[in-house]
């Protein structure tokens, strides 16, 4: 028997697929993101947008918040570290969480490296903006990818920006001839291995999720048509007028993606969305798809 | 051409497309009650179980996956799929009852405990994701593998139910024997 192979890693990935994977802060709003439909939740202490607010290190939650949410509620529970931060990922894996997400969301904790996730049991979960950033994570272990976008904005615009670089990327890979892709896996900054087999398959080796500014079941909608495989809500919904509603609405517009008729109808009366920030009144130093590499 | 639906709300579909393929068998995805008049076959997949029947709730497709099932046509449910299929499933949530069977839900562990095997004296690869445990069969139900002595894929009429993942390993036995009459 072989336990946590990476092929149970990926697995996990792609049972998620299709779903919604909804940050919740305490144990209230993990039951209404499962009584919603919710696929998986992300277990963190302040949703990105308030952290945005509030400034200051944002570090991973107290095990004990994690804990009683994972007695709370019976779908997968995530969880977040610092980037680079492997302690706060080992203290994650001890507690048994279902997947570690290195977040960009978190202030780093190391300012040249990435953690080595081969090196776990627990699948990890990463950011990406482009195709390099996301084979970068793979060849370090990572079993599924997520666009960064721009969380805690409730803005689409980044993590459209995001998927559509991977699709495009993915698409220059394919029609290269087999002595281009050495320059190009030079050019993406990313390991010639992966380089060669995105470019035969057309496809990434796991699973992107998009993530980071998803607040309407039309923004999921949109992700899910660019080519993303599930989506996650952090601010999204709690900081919304109407959480239950907008849970269950974002759940289906997930899965009825390629219908706009249902779209209409699910969208219909959610009351006001989260607060939104253009990007342009963003300063770059608060710009978090930027921390990571 | 016979046509196998996938059920599509949530979860993972799209590697059992590929397996179905690989024998011969084209797939649709199914999403609405009406989406099941058109097809010979049904896989329900793995996923959350909660989630997936949350939208069959709130989609109203229970009634028409009911007939599907009663029409006697082949259906492979497997993982989420399986907890759906059940008698009976713990912790308590709504199932369908197709399989003469009880479940408990996640049994195996969490994700760490997630894990790779093969079947009792077979050579059979089961993959094991939160996997939920078959924990008694009903005397209409055949046990046609075992990990560890415990049932992992059972059949019932033309229902068939698995454990764990055939469609995440190489071998397509599992399916073959799933959808044999199509």
């Amino acid at each position: 028997m072989e336990k946590s192979s990476f092929a149970t890693k990926v697995g996990l990935a792609a049972m998620l697929r299709g779903g919604v994977i909804m940050d919740v802060v305490d144990v209230e709003q993990a039951r209404i993101a499962e009584e919603a439909g919710a696929a998986a939740v992300m277990a963190l202490e302040r949703v990105p947008a308030q952290i945005r607010k509030e400034g200051g290190v944002a570090r991973a939650s107290d095990p004990a918040m994690i804990q009683a949410i994972q007695a709370a509620v019976s779908i997968p529970v995530m969880a977040k570290c610092r980037i680079g931060h492997f302690m706060e990922a080992r203290i994650l894996e001890a507690l048994a969480v279902d997947f570690v997400d290195e977040s960009e969301v978190l202030t780093p904790a190391d300012g040249e490296f990435h953690i080595d996730k081969h090196a776990f049991a627990v699948p990890f979960v990463c950011g990406c903006r482009d195709l390099g950033e996301a084979l970068r994570r793979v060849g370090e272990g990572a079993a599924l990818l997520r666009t960064k976008g721009e969380a805690g904005t409730g803005n689409i615009v980044e993590g459209v920006r995001h998927l559509r670089a991977v699709r495009a990327e993915i698409r220059r890979l394919q029609a290269c001839d087999p002595e281009q892709l050495m320059t190009e896996a030079k050019r993406l900054g990313a390991p010639y291995d992966l380089v060669c087999r995105v470019a035969e398959t057309g496809a990434l080796p796991v699973p992107n999720f998009a993530a980071g500014g998803i607040a309407t079941p039309a923004d999921a909608a949109l992700c899910m048509a660019l080519g993303a495989e599930a989506v996650f809500v952090g601010s999204g919904i709690f900081l919304s007028a109407e959480p239950s509603r907008r849970a269950r609405a974002i759940v289906d517009a997930t899965t009825y993606w390629k219908d706009p008729r249902k779209l209409a109808e699910v969208s219909g009366g959610l009351g006001a969305a989260m607060p939104g920030l253009e990007m342009g009144t963003l300063a770059e130093g608060e710009r978090m798809a930027a921390r990571g590499w | 051409m016979a046509c196998v639906g996938l059920l599509a709300l949530q979860g993972g579909f799209a590697p059992h497309a590929l397996a179905l393929r690989e024998i011969g068998l084209p797939t649709r995805e199914v999403r609405e009650a009406r989406d099941l008049d058109a097809i010979d076959g049904l896989v329900l997949p793995g996923g959350e179980s909660t989630a997936q029947l949350r939208l069959i709730e709130r989609h109203q497709i229970a009634e028409a996956l009911e007939s599907f099932v009663a029409s006697g046509r082949p259906v492979l449910a497997t993982c989420a799929g399986l907890v759906l299929a059940a008698r009976q499933v713990k912790p308590v949530q709504k199932s369908f009852g197709w399989l003469d069977l009880d479940v408990e839900r996640n049994a195996y562990g969490r994700q760490l405990d997630s894990f790779e095997d093969l079947a009792d004296g077979d050579d059979l690869p089961l993959v094991f994701i939160r996997a939920p445990r078959i924990s008694a069969v009903g005397k209409g139900v055949a046990v046609l593998a075992r990990w560890r002595g415990e049932p992992v894929l059972v059949r019932a009429g033309a229902v068939t139910g698995a454990a764990f993942h055939p469609e995440l390993t190489q071998d397509r036995r599992v399916h073959q024997l799933a959808f044999a009459g199509l």
